[in-house]
């Protein structure tokens, strides 16, 4: 008997959380698929009519597409440089007999605690000088930046957890280091890498701040500058937001799904988010 | 192997610089530069509409000033009060969490990335779905406390007593799963014959998480107050989106008076002494969570 309740306790409070945590985001899948008339009914509509209306206008009339290419540009080269420079720090970090390892581990974690806005105007400034303001580069040197703490962590915790004697049998065949650590690293530590990966990418594709900052014309916001910027006439576009949002969401929510697994071990593996 | 060669170690340890440098020049200029010129531009004058004023060095009038702006003494406060509540309310949700995930059932996988949902959505979007639900004419709030009796509805967001308890509840909703994963790392640590040894010298289910459980997960979860800590301090993303601020400064926030102060004023002299001051709140308290985690580090080094 005690043994029903306990299961039935434990079975109702896992439904509560996972409905919880899906609650607010379902709510805007639906809000996105309802008329204009069903988004502002009392009692409100469970089922939509399932009208693609809002993503029409939410492209046709607030540039989403636009906003999403922006997203995808400026996410996938920070991943790609945050990555190959982890890689190699990360490489020296949990292999080579180097000094003040310490000391960089530390130094590394200090800039992922940062707030941003401690650095916000000079890294404003020098893009300035730089010419860099509305542009890529300009979005992506930062983020570089402050996703290479979480990087760095990852990588060197799992280079470290990868046995010895591979390295020391191909130094032994030969191998110069740098071909140790394309040839015969990167590939074993992929899972790691590819970890590595998703959080970086989590990270550029969902920050706001800088992009608030560096992308002040239209042409080069990302998504989360375009959702938190739509404005209507004289009330909220409710429909559209919502049709963003779930657009800028369903690739994190596939990722989730697919890589849950992962995931929860880089964000203990390096307990950093960047 | 011929000529003369440098020690194996040496160019070991070259090379380990070469490797380094690049990850070491983003840090140094886009990151450890700014925290510098950040003080440097806090000593002067600079207002980015008016460049002919051009950018005189003041001492520490913009210092003098910040502690006679009441705004920004407002800020502070609710800034430390953010910090303390959500962070408070994620730790014990959190720790919640990773006790019920923390054992085998089916299916558990699909809980964990249901519970991930909220952390990799973007903060801007979960923002935006906290205002909708928070909305005063037709939000999923008022709807479930006050049915279709619209004339009672409440408009959260400009009351500044229930606004500022939406932010901290939105970012509770967001955050709590993240304290929970690293929460459960930890418990995941703790051997199973604990449990089976104290259960069979007849300790109780509460016993056994006071006395095995919370001592053996102090780490972890000191790792998860801290992190969150941190990252509490640096909210921006959900005032910018549902409050701006607002109403009567109730949730204006140091990250985001700053902001205003720098890049909607122009203020870049007097906003900087608001990045420095956040900078040195928050490194005390990073010094701490490097001692913890750093030490806890390097020993798995070895």
């Amino acid at each position: 008997m005690k043994r029903v309740i306990t299961r039935l306790a434990f079975y109702t409070v896992t439904g509560v959380v996972v409905f919880m945590s899906l609650l607010p985001f379902l709510w805007f899948l639906d809000t996105s698929l309802k008329t204009e008339l069903e988004i502002t009914a009392i009692p409100p509509v469970l089922l939509p009519s399932g009208t693609l209306h809002f993503y029409r206008s939410a492209i046709e009339r607030y540039d989403l597409l636009h906003f999403v290419r922006n997203s995808a540009i400026v996410a996938g080269a920070t991943t790609v440089a945050t990555i190959l420079i982890s890689s190699f720090a990360g490489y020296a970090l949990a292999r080579l007999r180097i000094r003040y390892k310490g000391l960089i581990m530390g130094a590394l974690l200090l800039v992922s605690m940062f707030p941003q806005i401690s650095i916000a105007g000079p890294v404003w400034r020098i893009m300035q000088s730089l010419g860099w303001l509305n542009s890529y580069q300009g979005l992506i040197i930062p983020y570089v930046t402050l996703t290479l703490p979480l990087g760095v962590w990852i990588l060197t915790s799992f280079f470290n957890e990868l046995p010895r004697e591979l390295e020391k049998a191909a130094r032994v065949d030969g191998c110069s280091h740098m071909q140790t650590l394309f040839r015969i690293m990167v590939p074993i530590a992929a899972p790691g890498v590819f970890t590595a990966a998703i959080l970086v990418f989590i990270y550029a594709w969902n920050e706001f701040f800088f992009a608030l900052l560096i992308m002040t014309q239209k042409r080069f916001q990302t998504l989360p500058v375009g959702i938190a910027l739509f404005q209507g006439e004289y009330t909220l576009p409710w429909g559209e937001i919502a049709a963003a949002s779930t657009v800028a969401t369903v690739p994190l929510v596939l990722l989730v799904f697919l890589f849950q697994r992962r995931i929860v071990r880089g964000l203990s593996a390096g307990a950093v988010k960047g | 192997m011929t000529g003369v060669r440098l020690s194996l170690l040496t160019r070991e340890r070259i090379f380990g610089v070469v490797l380094l440098v690049p990850c070491f020049l983003f840090v140094a200029v886009f990151a450890f530069y700014p925290i510098l010129y950040s003080f440097y531009l806090s000593l002067h004058r600079i207002i980015l509409g008016l460049p002919r004023l051009g950018e005189p060095f003041v001492g520490l009038t913009n210092y003098r000033d910040l502690l006679h702006d009441r705004i920004a003494l407002h800020a502070l406060g609710n800034t430390f009060a953010f910090v303390f509540i959500s962070t408070f309310f994620e730790i014990l949700l959190g720790l919640a969490i990773a006790l019920v995930i923390n054992r085998h059932f089916r299916g558990r996988g699909l809980v964990r990335a249901a519970i991930l949902v909220p952390w990799a959505i973007p903060t801007v979007v979960s923002s935006q779905m906290w205002r909708f639900i928070f909305n005063d004419k037709y939000g999923l709030l008022n709807f479930l406390l006050y049915g279709s009796q619209t004339s009672s509805y409440v408009a959260w967001l400009a009351d500044p007593a229930y606004a500022f308890t939406a932010i901290v509840a939105a970012d509770v909703w967001k955050t709590s799963s993240f304290a929970g994963l690293l929460i459960l790392a930890g418990l995941q640590v703790i051997p199973d014959e604990l449990y089976d040894a104290a259960r069979i010298d007849g300790a109780s289910a509460w016993q056994q998480f006071l006395r095995i459980t919370l001592p053996l997960i102090r780490p972890a979860l000191l790792v998860a107050l801290l992190f969150r800590t941190m990252d509490a301090f640096r909210v921006f993303d959900l005032v910018f989106v549902m409050t701006q601020g607002g109403p009567a400064d109730s949730t204006n926030v140091l990250q985001f008076y700053g902001y205003k102060k720098i890049f909607a004023e122009g203020l870049m002299g007097y906003g900087s002494t608001i990045s420095v001051l956040v900078f040195l709140v928050t490194f005390v308290v990073s010094l701490l969570y490097i001692r913890v985690v750093g030490r806890r580090f390097l020993q798995e080094m070895g």
